[in-house]
């Protein structure tokens, strides 16, 4: 191992988290390398000098302002939430909605013989009328000449027959 | 962190006092600012908030968290919505009481001049460290300053393992350079305090 291989090693070397077989490379290294060994000693030296840093102490005022801005973040959250509705509601109206438009754009069919079934007095009275209409107009009915000379009906006695009783 | 998810506050006041002090470190350290980072850092607690159902255990939560806190950092840098950290000998450096640093528990009475002379020396360290290159510097602190391990670091800043130790190497290796003077002085007083002891073996 020559001093650039060593770069990569350094840290784990010096932190003491270097794998057995790794260390040793380095040992083998610094023993045959006067300027490395240095380098090893000035790193440790520099690890003590950076344990002098001071260290910044959160003010007196910090922990007040992350429980106001959390408290804060709640209620906020809580007051929009019923615009955002839940996956399942969502999925119900969206449904409802289907159907509602399905059934809206279906042909509406009536069967005649359900309604005329169903039907109440005056469609009664209508179907009626248009029966009578119907046989009015016929015009074999409207036709007297052929009735009064149709031969068959000379046949008949003049004066009508006594009724029977059944029609009493 | 799961007690947060499952909706517990006092857990999450828990969270709050166990990584405030980091968090605004790390990012006063990125941003070069206090009152930045004391905002940054309000954000990613609020993030870490609202992100709770979405917490996966799998994942580390300091690496979570400090990939949120790089992550708006870098943003923050990026958008040159921060200010500038003036580093001034007029300026009192703040001490968390619990972690008080080396020179200071060396002497808890130091003298005006020693006085003088340790805020000297922090200044140029923070210097130090606040010029280095953006993702160097946050490797450093991760690293340094928060002790990850290399695999949660190379997560946070989202590269390989190599290339965080070989981002690692270079940040070192500026920092050796730039802090040439403390680094020389350190090793003086070493081989001083080597010597004695050999002499009194002897």
């Amino acid at each position: 191992m020559n001093c650039e291989k060593i770069e990569s090693k350094w840290i784990a070397y010096l932190d003491g988290k270097a794998s057995a077989a790794v260390r040793r490379e380095v040992e083998a290294h610094l023993a045959a390398c006067a300027a490395c060994t240095e380098r090893a000693g000035e790193y440790r030296a520099l690890f003590g000098v950076l344990d002098e840093m001071p260290q910044i102490a959160p003010s007196d005022s910090f922990d007040a302002a992350v429980r106001a801005r959390v408290a804060a973040a709640v209620p906020a959250r809580g007051a929009w939430r019923w615009i955002v509705p839940s996956p399942r509601l969502a999925f119900a109206a969206s449904c409802l909605l289907v159907l509602s438009i399905w059934s809206a754009s279906r042909p509406t069919e009536i069967e005649p013989l359900t309604v005329a079934s169903t039907a109440s007095t005056p469609v009664t009275q209508t179907a009626s009328e248009a029966e009578f209409r119907m046989i009015n107009d016929l015009p074999v009915l409207e036709n007297y000449d052929v009735l009064s000379n149709f031969e068959a009906l000379s046949d008949l006695p003049a004066t009508p027959a006594v009724q029977p009783a059944s029609h009493m | 962190m799961l007690d947060v998810k499952a909706g517990d506050e006092v857990s999450f006041e828990l969270l709050l006092r166990k990584y405030r002090g980091p968090l605004v470190n790390f990012l006063a350290r990125m941003v070069r600012d206090q009152g930045t980072a004391e905002e940054l850092a309000q954000e990613v607690f609020l993030r870490v908030y609202r992100a709770r159902k979405e917490y996966a255990p799998s994942a580390k939560f300091t690496t979570w968290m400090f990939r949120i806190a790089s992550n708006l950092a870098l943003n923050s840098l990026r958008d040159g919505r921060h200010r500038q950290m003036e580093i001034s000998m007029d300026q009192p450096v703040e001490i968390g009481d619990d972690e008080a640093p080396a020179w200071e528990v060396a002497d808890r009475r130091p003298g005006v001049e020693q006085e003088l002379i340790a805020r000297d020396r922090a200044a140029r360290i923070q210097r130090a460290v606040a010029e280095l290159p953006e993702k160097q510097r946050a490797a450093v602190l991760l690293h340094k300053y928060q002790e990850l391990d290399y695999d949660e670091i190379a997560r946070i800043l989202e590269c390989s393992e190599a290339a965080l130790k070989s981002l690692l190497f270079r940040a070192y290796e500026t920092l050796r350079v730039q802090l040439a003077p403390l680094v020389g002085a350190a090793l003086s007083v070493k081989a001083h305090h080597e010597a004695g002891r050999e002499k009194r073996s002897q």
